[in-house]
């Protein structure tokens, strides 16, 4: 590989002069995107000026209407392409739009012809990039040394190395070999029995048995999550800017179930995709669903929902497209597929496929399942069943509640009738708005909304005293938000109240009313009603909170006059309403006004207006009793108990309800939506309608017969027969993470962009393997960790190293770093601290302070107590904007998007982690009792223990040497100074007790900063 | 000792990727694609070994070497202090027209919005004659340093995108900002401190979150490092209570020498960088530390700053931001909330809150510019300060309170200043219409503005790429242009 490059760099060094011939380039990678984008534009699919086509290999080679050829093989400088390129003439020079060609494009085009113009054969027509052809099943290659393959995957390695005239290594020492399955099978190092068992077993079946033990292990399925979950991006918020929670964990559980259990790869595959509508489909085949469900949800003010839902299916459609066919579909989203063969029609009919879900960008994620445990199940039930009894006594009739009714309704009506409505004849707004009576007599505001207004209302009173004036407010369609104010946000604030009468005769005879009480039925905090009957004020007055939605409801207001006295029959009623807040257009929108003449006055009755109509007809139907009797009961003192109890067994029920697990699933639509091309991917430029499809180069499915395709078409297409790239594309994901590196390198990309498999036969037998095996992964991984090649040990000879740096040919077994959650697993299982539960909510293992800073949110992260502070990594809380520190460090992504495969760096910020985070201390200071509690009765053995417990195999004697020379100079250092041992260890210790157990502690610090114990080797 | 097989790999990659930059400058042209896939490839095989962070030539001379981006996060008024309109003024409290705010759609504006005149008074200053409000009275002193952008516009009018956005280039988490793809591009000068150092005051973390300085798909090591002011500067820096340094040294000793004998049994190159990388951890372990010292400063230094030691402010993150520069850091990025004067409340109003916001800021910033012009810094320094987007020329008026007044968040707007390396001093760049609601004149996208910070530090932007996933990304995606107005 970085042959190859080296040679294209030479080409790069010595542009537009002489050039190397041996210099190679490859067409795909290098020589095509120079033609894709400065040359098919005129000399492409859609133009062929002077007969000429970019994306032709005949039309180069025998040229266009003028048949001179542009490109002649060997010889750059006679090619008419490399003259017209070159040229210092304006007129001749090609591109003629736009910049020249870069030097080190021009240098790349000799390159390329100097070395031969090596070009493939069209596509069209000609044979297809080998990923784009299904895999059929090699034959095991001859080799000579028959005696070193275990199985199948060895003939192909073997033939290869004896191709390059190398020999295989040695089987790795057997502690180490151990170690190395168990951490790649599970993820976690073996016991120390594990390995003395391993060692000891001399019997042929003995590694096999150690397989087998691992395959079946429940923690095989977490470790395999890992890299399946960052396929599908999971994560425990939602991301974006307040990136809140999400509770989605029961698909994690799922994965790791599945995994488990070894659920067939297809189906696996189809239970994610399209698992809700399979028939009859099981709680867990929607639980699955949730794999597509992880896409970004923004609650972000402002926001377009449709937005956020079309990203989450272009990111469903990209990642589906990259997890099962490697594919970089996503550069179809603007314009057709510059190097492979994906038009961006065929984007949008795969988007089409996706884009039939009632998901939302809903700030609830809805659709989600709910899962309740059994226990909470048989809660509800009793629960349910109490409820039921409780209503059946609350809505039970008896004599009593017949009496009781009886007299409420006599005691209502009387009450009712001493309020009258007030009939306005005149009403007016000093600040121009158009005051309307309605039917109900009712007054609408509208027209002009003055900063501030005054409603005057005249009316005329046949009543003989005014003891009382009542107010209501009520919401109308009419308002903003259809409130009861006339404030954009719907509020209203009425900062006086004022009334007074006069005699018919003389109505400028005014006597005000004076008021000596006013209640209602809510108040805005810091905006009481008797703000208003206590002169006019600017900054108070009352406002019922119908600013937000909740408060967008009728109130009603009522006041108490002190200076009641005989009125003449018909005097002339004036009242009025000031709004005079700072808040400007805070005026009423509708409200109405009645009068009681009541001796003393009370509250009048809060009845709704049916209820009141029903009061007051003579007449009544079976429904309108049936009504009132209902509306009874909400109010009756004698049913308040049980009222009382249905509620409490409501909110019961309710705690219950909102402790039950939920997870996002995927949902049909029951009405498809319809698709678009969108131009240049943008979401509002909508191009042509389109129906569902397949890519045409990977489907035999024609596009007429694709009008019905479903999502669930869609994930059995991904693993059917005739997709070539489902197999191949999984069984190198599953052998890079065995190797560091996969048989196709770019894992991400099996396009013409991507690399050349180094074993092409090795990769489809294996891809065939998976097929012939039912898809059976746990088969897949046996095949390949029984085989010799991984057995191989890891020690690379100087040659070796130098002649393949990155072992591609596989002539030694697999060194890696190991990822981010293995190495907090690992040192947790070795200091005996891992908590082994599976499953469940996430956890929150400590983190340092004030990392979850977040703008618009209070969230707070609270460490874990007891066990769950020791989970394994998987089970760490993700939240996308800020995941735990420790994984970003070790490279782990932040699960926004899929990612295929992680880095692997090796920076000073992953040693300070390792050497200083307190979770790494804790857990030194737990092997150091380890060693000292179970090491042995001397200095060596306790270290040579400890070392044991990290990297499994015999410590060398040079090795325990250098551990026990460290204790021992620790320990005088901190017998010396035993605050800074207990400082170490612990305040509670005793200064005999602490040092020692400091020094092993900073030995253990040392131990688990191993570059072997981090390595997987 | 090292086995000679190891010591012979880790040389031939180095002197490989050398190589390989220096041929790529000796013809002029940008290999840094082909590098990048050389890097990419090593890094992926493991052989992070060749040191992804030892200095790197750029693309062609550079006038800036450093950077310091001063992101006011939030978003301040570019019409109370920079862009000064007069006919805004006659207008106050007319409706805004029609024609405007028909097409728009604002993050909280409801109903007809009513323009809104500045209450702040404007001048000009130097002998550029740049026109500052009276909140930046510290800013007007080194006027004929600053080049003003009055023509800054973006796409995005929420905050986390519009962030993301500009750091990123683009609205969408998952690609590597800024400072990661210059850390990337150029490498590190130092080697006791991280390349990308990031300082946050104002009380909150940006809304964009740790992506605003995330590395994405490029190597982590190319991820900004936040140091903090309180707790410890640099996460997992400070040994654990009663492990002193020597403790820490000899345990290190250990640590070398049996992974040294590691070395000698298996050979991997990975080991010797993993030994070497334990010394830069523990260089960091004293230079993060004596770089958080600010206390030793002396007190005419205080005294330009405003700083106050000890606390988090964004006075101290501008001397830290000095004291970073100065030990060769290439991308400091500095975040200071509080800008968001919605006028919702009278905390954050144009009146009382953007004073609040300059009193905090303006001195610093001064005192950066100018205390990095007498250290002969600035002239290979470049300094960008501004917000995500701009704000309405219209009052926001949300809650319908007369006595505050309030912008809403506006894209096609927004004024950022930029002085030193590379940037013409003493100009004003750009214009807006007489509302200040879109640009008139020399357009500056956010794209473009990457281009000409890329430009200043001797990139080339469309050169500056990365392979991820079959597909070449780059900072300024598939846009932008580099300012020539603005470059001396």
């Amino acid at each position: 590989m970085l042959k190859r490059f080296t040679w294209v760099w030479i080409a790069v060094l010595v542009a537009g002069r002489t050039i190397a011939a041996e210099t190679k380039v490859d067409f795909d990678r290098d020589i095509k995107p120079i033609f894709a984008s400065r040359c098919y534009e005129c000399h492409g699919e859609k133009k062929q000026k002077s007969g000429i086509r970019f994306d032709r290999k005949n039309s180069l080679f025998e040229g266009g209407d003028e048949g001179k050829p542009l490109v002649v093989a060997g010889k750059s400088s006679d090619s008419i392409l490399v003259q017209r390129v070159t040229t210092q003439d304006e007129d001749e020079v090609m591109p003629p739009k736009g910049e020249r060609l870069t030097a080190e494009q021009i240098a790349l085009l000799r390159a390329w012809i100097d070395g031969g113009a090596s070009w493939p054969d069209d596509k069209a027509g000609g044979k297809k990039h080998w990923a784009y052809e299904k895999p059929v099943r090699p034959p095991l290659p001859k080799v000579t040394d028959s005696a070193w393959p275990r199985n199948s995957v060895d003939y192909f390695v073997l033939e290869r190395l004896e191709r390059e005239k190398l020999k295989p290594s040695a089987e790795a020492e057997r502690a180490i070999l151990l170690r190395r399955v168990s951490l790649d099978l599970i993820g976690l190092p073996p016991t120390l029995q594990e390995v003395d068992e391993f060692v000891a077993d001399r019997s042929p079946k003995a590694y096999e048995k150690a397989v087998d033990r691992l395959l079946a292990s429940p923690h095989y399925g977490e470790r395999w999550a890992r890299l399946w979950l960052d396929l599908a991006r999971y994560a425990d918020t939602q991301g974006y800017e307040k990136d809140d929670r999400r509770s989605i964990w029961p698909y994690r559980d799922w994965v790791i179930n599945a995994l488990n259990r070894d659920l067939p790869f297809d189906e696996f595959t189809i239970e994610q995709l399209a698992g809700d509508l399979l028939p009859d489909a099981t709680r867990e085949q929607k639980v699955a669903t949730g794999f597509h469900r992880n896409t970004l949800t923004n609650t972000e003010g402002g926001t377009d929902d449709e937005e956020f839902r079309h990203e989450a299916i272009v990111d469903r459609v990209n990642t589906t497209m990259s997890v099962w066919m490697a594919t970089t579909f996503n550069c179809a989203q603007c314009h057709n597929h510059k190097y492979d063969p994906f038009t961006m029609r065929e984007y949008y009919q795969v988007y089409a496929l996706l884009n039939q879900t009632a998901d939302a960008d809903r700030p609830d994620e809805g659709p989600v399942l709910k899962l309740p445990t059994p226990k909470q199940e048989a809660e509800l039930a009793r629960l349910e069943k109490e409820i039921s009894a409780a209503d059946a006594e609350y809505k039970a009739e008896t004599a009593e509640i017949k009496s009781a009714r009886e007299k409420w309704e006599e005691q209502t009506r009387s009450e009712l009738g001493n309020w009258k409505f007030l009939d306005a004849r005149e009403a007016r707004s000093a600040g121009g708005a158009t005051l309307t009576k309605t039917n109900d007599l009712s007054i609408l505001a509208g027209g002009t909304n003055a900063p501030n207004d005054v409603y005057t209302v005249v009316a005329t009173t046949d009543l003989k005293r005014i003891t009382g004036l009542r107010l209501e407010v009520m919401p109308d369609a009419s308002m903003p938000q259809k409130s009861v104010g006339r404030q954009p946000n719907g509020r209203f604030v009425l900062t006086g109240f004022e009334a007074g009468w006069a005699p018919k005769d003389n109505p400028e005879a005014k006597e005000p009313l004076v008021f000596s009480k006013a209640e209602a039925d809510y108040n805005q905090e810091n905006y009481h009603i008797t703000n208003v009957i206590s002169g006019i004020k600017t900054n108070v007055g009352w406002a019922t909170g119908a600013h937000e939605e909740k408060g967008r409801v009728e109130r009603a207001a009522w006041f108490a006059v002190s200076n009641a006295v005989e009125i003449p029959e018909g005097a002339i009623l004036t009242v009025k309403l000031h709004h005079d807040s700072k808040w400007a257009e805070a005026n009423i929108g509708r409200f109405r006004l009645s009068v009681t003449g009541m001796e003393s006055v009370a509250a009048p009755p809060k009845v709704p207006e049916k209820i009141r109509t029903i009061l007051a007809s003579k007449e009544r139907s079976e429904k309108e009793t049936k009504e009132l009797d209902r509306h009874f009961r909400t109010v009756a003192a004698e049913l308040k108990p049980v009222r009382d109890k249905i509620a409490e067994l409501k909110k019961n029920q309710g705690q219950v309800q909102a402790a039950i697990p939920t997870s996002p699933v995927m949902e049909a639509m029951t009405k498809p939506r319809d698709t678009h091309v969108l131009i240049r991917g943008g979401f509002l430029s909508k191009g042509e309608k389109i129906g569902p499809g397949f890519p045409a180069i990977l489907t035999s499915v024609k596009a007429n017969e694709s009008a019905n395709l479903s999502r669930l078409d869609l994930a059995r297409w991904l693993v059917s027969e005739e997709n070539p790239l489902t197999a191949r594309v999984t069984v190198n994901r599953i052998w890079e993470q065995y190797f560091g590196i996969g048989l196709v390198e770019t894992s991400e990309d099996f396009g013409t962009q991507g690399e050349a498999p180094s074993h092409p036969q090795l990769l489809d037998w294996l891809a065939t393997e998976l097929i012939g095996q039912g898809w059976s992964l746990k088969a897949l991984q046996k095949a390949i960790v029984m085989s010799a090649t991984y057995r191989q040990a890891s020690k690379a000879p100087a040659e070796l190293l130098e002649r393949d740096p990155y072992n591609r040919l596989l002539a030694r077994g697999p060194r890696v770093r190991l990822e981010a959650e293995m190495i907090r697993d690992q040192a947790l299982a070795i200091s005996g601290l891992l908590s082994k539960k599976l499953g469940g909510p996430s956890v929150f293992p400590p983190q340092p302070d004030g990392l979850w800073q977040v703008v618009y949110s209070g969230d707070a992260w609270n460490t874990s107590k007891g066990e769950d502070r020791y989970r394994r990594g998987l089970y760490t809380f993700w939240r996308r904007t800020m995941p735990h520190p420790a994984m970003v460090t070790f490279d782990a992504p932040s699960r926004e998007f899929c990612v295929v495969k992680r880095t692997r760096s090796n920076t000073p910020l992953q040693a300070l982690n390792l050497l200083n985070d307190a979770a790494y201390i804790e857990a030194a200071q737990a092997l150091a009792q380890r060693m000292m509690g179970d090491g042995g009765d001397s200095d060596e053995k306790r270290a040579a223990y400890g070392l044991r417990l990290c990297v499994a195999r015999t410590p060398e004697k040079g090795e325990v040497a250098k551990l026990t020379a460290l204790y021992r100079e620790q320990l005088a250092h901190f017998q010396n100074d035993s605050d800074a041992a207990r400082k170490l260890v612990g305040e509670k210790r005793s200064a005999e007790e602490a040092a020692p157990l400091a020094a092993w502690t900073v030995v253990a610090n040392v131990l688990l900063n191993l570059d072997e114990l981090i390595t997987k080797g | 000792m090292l086995p000679k097989s190891v010591e012979f790999q880790q040389q031939a990659l180095q002197a490989i990727t050398r190589r390989h930059f220096f041929g790529k400058a000796a013809v002029g042209i940008g290999g840094l694609a082909l590098a990048s896939l050389l890097n990419d490839r090593l890094l992926a095989g493991g052989a992070s070994a060749l040191n992804a962070l030892a200095p790197k030539q750029p693309h062609f001379p550079a006038k800036a070497k450093r950077v310091v981006y001063l992101h006011m996060a939030g978003s301040p008024s570019q019409l109370d202090l920079f862009d000064y309109k007069p006919k805004l003024n006659e207008l106050n409290g007319q409706p805004c027209p029609e024609s405007i705010f028909k097409k728009e759609r604002f993050a909280f504006i409801k109903g007809v919005p009513k323009m809104l005149g500045t209450p702040h008074k404007f001048a000009k200053h130097g002998q550029s004659g740049i026109e500052l409000s009276n909140l930046l009275p510290r800013l007007a002193t080194v006027g004929d340093d600053i080049a003003v952008v009055r023509s800054m516009h973006t796409d995005q009018f929420n905050h986390a995108p519009a962030q993301i956005f500009l750091f990123t280039g683009s609205p969408r988490q998952g690609r590597p900002s800024m400072g990661s793809w210059l850390t990337y591009g150029l490498g590190s000068e130092t080697e006791n401190l991280p390349g990308f150092v990031v300082l946050v005051s104002g009380g909150k973390t940006p809304d964009g979150g740790a992506s605003l300085w995330g590395s994405a798909f490029l190597p982590t090591v190319y991820q900004g490092v936040q140091c903090r002011s309180q707790g410890e500067p640099v996460l997992y820096v400070s040994n654990p209570p009663g492990m002193d340094t020597q403790t820490r040294r000899r345990s290190l000793d250990t640590l070398k020498a049996l992974n040294e004998m590691q070395v000698e049994k298996v050979g991997d190159p990975e080991t010797v960088t993993r030994i070497a990388q334990y010394e830069l951890a523990y260089k960091m372990q004293t230079s993060v530390p004596e770089l958080m010292e600010i206390d030793k400063e002396p007190k005419s230094v205080h005294e330009m700053y405003g700083t106050e030691p000890g606390k988090v402010s964004f006075a101290n993150n501008c001397l830290l931001a000095r004291r970073l520069l100065e030990r060769g850091v290439r991308f400091v990025q500095l975040f200071h909330w509080g800008w968001d004067q919605h006028g919702d409340n009278k905390d954050n109003d144009i009146r009382d809150g953007l004073v609040r916001q300059t009193k905090q800021t303006d001195q610093a910033c001064t005192a950066l510019i100018k205390d990095l012009k007498q250290r002969g810094l600035l002239d290979d320094t470049l300094i960008v300060w501004g917000g995500e987007f701009g704000r309405t020329p219209m009052n926001e008026d949300r809650t319908g309170n007369k006595e505050l007044i309030g912008r809403d968040h506006h894209p096609h707007a927004f004024t950022i200043w930029m002085a030193g390396g590379g940037i013409k001093p003493g100009i004003t760049y750009g214009a807006t219409d007489e509302l200040g609601y879109f640009v008139s004149e020399n357009k500056v996208h956010v794209h473009d503005l990457q281009a000409t910070i890329l430009h200043c530090l001797g990139l080339e932007h469309t050169k500056l790429t990365y392979k991820f996933q079959g597909r070449d990304y780059r900072l300024t995606d598939v846009h932008g242009e580099v300012v020539k107005g603005l470059l001396a």
